[in-house]
């Protein structure tokens, strides 16, 4: 079903919790909706599944409006957080319950909930009753549940929030295959980025009730479009500079960039794994830590007349060839973007 | 008769043994523990079973049988009727009013949501008799809404209604208070659930919401059920004890005693006792129940 969403608002008391949103999302596609707690995207989420009506703006499911459809009659799989399984109800009761609600007969629900079973991976669990599952297990029988009814349009709040990271990453991946095999458009909410780019076909990320950039998740890590989106997806340094030819200059760090501004302050976004630094005198900085995390190695630096940079290397890396605490290195950054300093001056930058 | 004190004392004992098992404790403080423990025993020992092994020896002094054969008297078979009707209504009416103000209280958002939530609490916190008394004081000759009860023509003051009004108001709490309680705890997400997978109102309640709240409407109606057979000082003071009109069990065994028919009043009690007996089985089973998983 394809999804188009123009001008929501939804206010509780002073807080607008979607500020004028319009998206589109294309049929058979999977979206993430990707933002810090508070940012309103589950409440979009929920303002589509018709839980929450909004103030203002439409929905439209398939060029049909869809915007005061009763939740009941939206035809809309809704997984929820923390699952909301019927605890009264056997596994096989609970995914059978969108097809008894509607009257379909016995044989038939026995025989779908068999099929979604199977799917889902619950075969054997049939009896069970919620508190007897694990949290993975919980998840697929929500999962099955909405989908038993076939609904047109799947919506997914945190759904892998509330299990551990090893499930997690075994159930993002199984939901990837299972969309790919039922096909059915769907769109997930989600404040882990890494789990947004792993699944999904486009990201909108969410910040503040707004939409910041939507955009399949290349596009959103190459080019991000403002300065919350460069500073959420991943670790990044940022300081204030000044930006003359294309050339933005903090401290003694000198650095090409891409994105367009005006004149004035800016603000100069790297991320840690944008750069390269190694040993060398008099350089432009100097190592205070270095810390090994696996497969990563992180090294902090202080630049002179600029502040803290943190970069990230491969472990095994030529370039951390006696790099310690104390030493002088040289910096090389080979991507970086400025933003516009008042627009971004709702961001705290951190303490230099 | 002795059965509920037991398993009272029952429960101390596990209670008491498990804490211990499970914290490993040091000897002295398993000494506290125990001199803890066993003035709960004496206590509990002398305030439960003292006035039971008294009254079970007057009953074997007067004899059993001829104590509850003296509850075939018209007076007496009267009062246990009316104990036993007015018991269900109260069971019906708190299993409807009970439910339907538990829901609006918790999922409602109203004007005086809150008053209404501290008033529902109320008449735990009055003395029965005092509120026989202001049913007198609104019903009554002199009373506020007397021109009511003219125009109507139903009594209150000493009169069947007046048993009932007073039964209602003493039981309202606990259903309401047992479902309001449970339904906090499990929120509206299975609800909502429900609706998303195409549930009208009615089948989310029938399907969702009420077997989620089964044990705790059933635990408040028990507690309903042994209050309104218990019930007696706000009964009296409005009923009036009338034999034959306004007497329900309780009252009974207060005239009875008054007039010295030592037999009827055991006989009544004992029946009392052991009801009461049936209905804390039940209650310990429902409150095993009622938590949420």
């Amino acid at each position: 079903m394809h999804i188009r969403v123009e001008h929501l608002c939804k206010r509780f008391g002073s807080f607008a919790a979607v500020d004028d949103v319009s998206f589109d999302v294309e049929d058979g596609s999977l979206v993430a909706l990707l933002g810090p707690s508070g940012s309103g995207k589950s409440t979009l989420l929920r303002i589509l599944a018709g839980l929450e009506s909004a103030d203002s703006g439409n929905v439209w499911f398939d060029d049909e409006p869809a915007t005061d459809l009763h939740a009941r009659m939206r035809g809309v799989g809704f997984v929820f957080q923390h699952y909301a399984l019927f605890r009264h109800l056997t596994v096989e009761q609970n995914v059978g319950f969108g097809l008894s609600v509607r009257g379909v007969s016995k044989e038939a629900t026995a025989k779908k909930v068999k099929e979604l079973l199977q799917l889902t991976g619950l075969a054997g669990l049939e009896q069970r009753f919620p508190s007897q599952l694990s949290g993975g297990q919980r998840q697929r029988v929500a999962l099955a549940r909405a989908l038993a009814p076939e609904p047109k349009l799947l919506l997914l709040d945190e759904p892998f929030g509330a299990v551990d990271a090893k499930v997690r990453e075994e159930l993002r991946q199984w939901l990837r295959r299972l969309h790919d095999e039922v096909g059915v458009t769907s769109i997930f909410v989600t404040h882990d980025q890494e789990e947004a780019f792993a699944v999904s076909d486009r990201v909108l990320v969410v910040h503040r009730g707004r939409i910041e950039q939507n955009g399949a998740p290349m596009e959103i890590l190459d080019s991000p479009a403002t300065e919350f989106v460069a500073r959420f997806v991943g670790e990044v340094n940022v300081f204030p500079a000044v930006v003359r030819a294309g050339v933005a200059q903090a401290g003694k760090l000198e650095v090409r960039v891409q994105g367009e501004h005006g004149p004035g302050e800016s603000h100069l976004v790297i991320r840690a794994y944008d750069l390269k630094l190694w040993r060398e005198e008099p350089g432009i900085a100097t190592v205070q830590r270095v810390v090994t995390f696996g497969d990563r190695v992180r090294v902090q630096a202080l630049v002179d007349g600029a502040g803290p940079i943190i970069a990230q290397f491969p472990r095994r890396s030529s370039l951390l060839k006696g790099v310690e605490p104390g030493c002088r290195v040289q910096i090389d950054v080979t991507t970086a973007r400025a933003y516009p300093a008042q627009a971004s001056s709702l961001y705290p930058l951190p303490a230099t | 008769m002795a059965e509920p004190a037991v398993s009272a004392l029952d429960q101390v004992t596990r209670v008491a043994s498990r804490d211990h098992a499970a914290a490993g404790l040091l000897d002295g403080q398993i000494l506290r523990r125990g001199a803890i423990s066993s003035v709960v025993f004496i206590y509990l020992g002398a305030i439960l079973l003292g006035p039971l092994a008294a009254m079970g020896v007057e009953l074997a002094h007067v004899g059993v049988l001829d104590a509850l054969r003296s509850l075939l008297a018209p007076d007496a078979l009267f009062a246990l009727r009316t104990s036993l009707v007015l018991t269900t209504i109260a069971v019906v009416v708190n299993a409807v009013v009970g439910t339907l103000g538990a829901i609006a209280v918790v999922r409602q958002r109203f004007l005086g949501r809150a008053l209404v939530n501290a008033l529902a609490d109320l008449p735990l916190a009055i003395s029965p008799v005092m509120i026989g008394l202001a049913f007198i004081l609104l019903f009554g000759r002199e009373g506020w809404l007397s021109a009511l009860v003219t125009a109507t023509g139903i009594k209150v003051v000493f009169a069947w209604t007046g048993l009932l009004i007073a039964t209602l108001f003493v039981t309202l709490p606990f259903t309401l208070r047992e479902v309001a309680y449970v339904l906090e705890e499990i929120g509206t997400s299975e609800e909502e659930a429900a609706a998303t997978l195409g549930a009208g109102p009615w089948q989310i309640f029938f399907r969702v919401t009420l077997p989620n709240i089964r044990f705790a409407l059933g635990y408040g109606l028990l507690m309903t059920l042994a209050r309104s057979l218990g019930e007696f000082g706000a009964v009296l003071v409005l009923g009036g004890s009338i034999s034959g009109q306004t007497q329900t069990a309780t009252t009974f065994i207060h005239a009875a005693i008054e007039e010295r028919q030592t037999g009827s009043a055991y006989g009544m009690a004992l029946l009392l006792a052991l009801t009461s007996v049936l209905l804390l089985s039940s209650l310990e089973w429902a409150k095993r129940r009622k938590k949420v998983k």
